[in-house]
């Protein structure tokens, strides 16, 4: 069986009296592409905060697998060391840097693994002008590969939303993820440009190696792509499953669509 | 020749060709123009400074005062002759261990702008975490305090009497010079790595942080360097005037600055130099309005001294009325452009349309 890469163990989160996330239990395994449902408010985005350290769990802890193996107890780490470590997201609202171009965008994601410190880097030592060099060779490739560096001049913000969608996925894949979180990418997306993205998000778990973990409500993309699919409903999880069982779940089918009182 | 490279060339010939300009003024012009460049000058180092954490960095600072006080001081301190310390210290002697201490001037400069970093960084470290204008009010309170512990440490400072007696530096080439140096440094780091990082946490810091830039870090290093470079042009200040005085650094010196930033553009380096020449040199030539003036024979009542402000504030409103995001906005006059001017002088004339590529 393959490694686990993120796991998370009796995962609580309260705020004040509610309960937004209860006693949520997800495995994730390498190269999977897990989806995370539920209706409005069941506390997916903020399973996720809790995971990428925007929050610390009330109870409960997150552990993740380094892509060297070795397993690490993330809860509560700040956002920074976590993407550091390898984990990447992309948030419900896009949160592009708006008044930055498309390449200043994908390029600030390389920050990260700069190693020259800041006289360096003011004083252009050979050392980070090699790092710098890099960076931007590595970024020139991303953007080719996913066709965005016609575009690299333009302001992010005047990028057409589906666009900066997809600008935010390929920002959190220059951090050069293991694991890649997705909050939504689909949301406001048509039929066509869903399908689209789902075929780009398979095209980026093959090429990039990726485990991704996603938050979606297009349930023809889930469906079509999730290995395996969480169901929360009031922060509890009510159903796991491979997509098949989960369609045809009792509990996951009242949680949409209510119950009939009329019966 | 890749436009890098001619970039840089030209950004040398043009600090070589107003070098020439700065030695031209320095012996053909009179004092008191000279002292107008030279504030002017001093006046864009700071104002750079603080485009670092307000426009770059995008943490509202108000502590500029604060930064250049300690600069002052330390030449204040250490630059005055050493035969001359007992006029300064009259009141107070000056404290033992100080007293045959002396640096030459460039020297005190670069560790006035040490100490302001470093003092900046204790602050920083509590401060920073606020936001907004929560964090205003606090640099603005620590500005204050540095003040008032600079007015009570008397055997070091001479307190509220000043001191007196630095060495007056009226020359331009000197402190044209320093400028140019702390605007290439300033510049280079803007446009490194750390830069773009310092950006993003401006544009979204929630992002920034779930790329992996560490908030806490690279606010505290913009903080640290923004101090720095207010230290450096503080002492310069203190060194242009021949005195410091408590009185020089209260926190309205730093809505000078704030003025000028705003007035260039929050997040643009070339802004903050056009903003400081504007603010400085248009203060100086509204005078006019400060003298009385005769129209035919007729006393004009308004003009007297004083109504050069209010113009001056009229015509900032307006600025800010109509022109929002300043001179440059987020912009930089870049080489491109100007030979780009040079070359079309008409074509930002022309329709939005003809402009595509």
């Amino acid at each position: 069986m393959s490694k686990t890469v993120l796991r998370t163990d009796h995962v609580t989160m309260q705020f004040g009296g509610v309960i937004a996330v209860n006693d949520l239990n997800i495995v994730v395994n390498e190269h999977e592409i897990i989806a995370l449902i539920g209706p409005n408010g069941a506390g997916k985005t903020t399973a996720f905060n809790d995971i990428t350290g925007v929050y610390t769990p009330t109870k409960g802890r997150v552990y993740y697998t380094k892509p060297d193996g070795t397993e690490v107890d993330i809860t509560g780490k700040k956002p920074s060391e976590i993407a550091k470590m390898g984990i990447a997201r992309t948030f419900q609202n896009i949160r592009l840097f708006k008044d930055l171009s498309v390449y200043e965008n994908v390029l600030i994601a390389k920050h990260l693994h700069l190693k020259s410190d800041f006289l360096s880097a003011t004083f252009r030592l050979p050392g980070y002008k090699i790092e710098e060099a890099a960076m931007r060779a590595d970024v020139e490739r991303l953007l080719k590969e996913v066709n965005l560096w016609d575009l690299r001049n333009e302001k992010a913000s005047s990028l057409p939303y589906g666009k900066q969608r997809y600008l935010e996925i390929v920002r959190a894949l220059a951090t050069e993820p293991q694991l890649l979180l997705l909050d939504e990418p689909a949301a406001g997306m048509n039929p066509k440009e869903t399908a689209e993205l789902t075929d780009f998000i398979r095209q980026i778990r093959d090429r990039f190696n990726l485990t991704i973990f996603m938050i979606e409500h297009h349930m023809d993309l889930v469906m079509e792509i999730s290995d395996r699919i969480y169901v929360l409903d009031f922060g509890t999880t009510i159903a796991t499953g491979d997509p098949a069982a989960i369609q045809n779940n009792e509990r996951v089918i009242k949680a949409y669509l209510g119950e009939d009182e009329d019966a | 020749m890749n436009t890098n490279k001619r970039n840089i060339m030209l950004t040398l010939a043009a600090l070589v060709v107003l070098f020439g300009v700065a030695c031209f003024a320095q012996t053909e012009i009179d004092s008191y123009v000279r002292r107008i460049i030279n504030l002017c000058l001093i006046y864009a180092i700071i104002g750079l400074s603080m485009n670092i954490t307000n426009g770059f960095a995008g943490q509202f600072s108000l502590g500029q005062a604060g930064f250049m006080a300690i600069g002052a001081y330390m030449v204040g301190i250490f630059t005055v002759p050493v035969n001359l310390r007992a006029d300064v210290f009259y009141a107070t002697p000056m404290h033992p261990w100080l007293v045959n201490i002396y640096f030459p001037l460039w020297l005190a400069l670069i560790l006035g702008g040490i100490l302001a970093a470093v003092v900046a960084g204790l602050i920083g470290t509590p401060v920073l975490r606020l936001r907004g204008d929560y964090l205003a009010i606090a640099t603005l309170g620590f500005s204050e305090i540095i003040r008032i512990v600079i007015t009570n440490a008397t055997p070091i400072t001479n307190g509220a009497l000043g001191i007196k007696n630095i060495p007056p530096l009226n020359d331009v080439r000197y402190i044209f010079l320093a400028t140019a140096i702390s605007y290439i440094i300033i510049t280079l780091l803007l446009n490194s790595s750390y830069g773009r990082a310092f950006k993003a946490i401006r544009e979204d810091e929630i992002a920034a942080e779930a790329m992996g830039i560490n908030l806490f870090y690279h606010k505290n290093l913009a903080f640290m360097v923004s101090a720095f470079f207010a230290g450096i042009g503080g002492g310069l200040y203190g060194a242009l005037l021949g005195t410091v005085d408590p009185k020089n650094f209260l926190f309205t010196i730093t809505y000078n600055f704030l003025l000028i930033i705003v007035l260039g553009g929050m997040g643009s380096i070339t802004g903050s130099m056009f903003g400081a020449i504007i603010v400085t040199g248009g203060l100086e030539y509204l005078r006019l309005f400060d003298e009385p003036l005769e129209v035919m024979g007729v006393v004009i009542p308004l003009f007297r001294p004083g109504l050069r402000m209010v113009v001056f504030s009229i015509l900032l409103m307006l600025c800010v009325l109509f022109w929002r995001h300043g001179i440059m906005g987020t912009n930089e006059l870049t080489w491109d452009k100007i030979l780009n001017f040079v070359k079309h002088p008409l074509a930002g004339f022309r329709k939005k349309g003809v402009q595509g590529k």
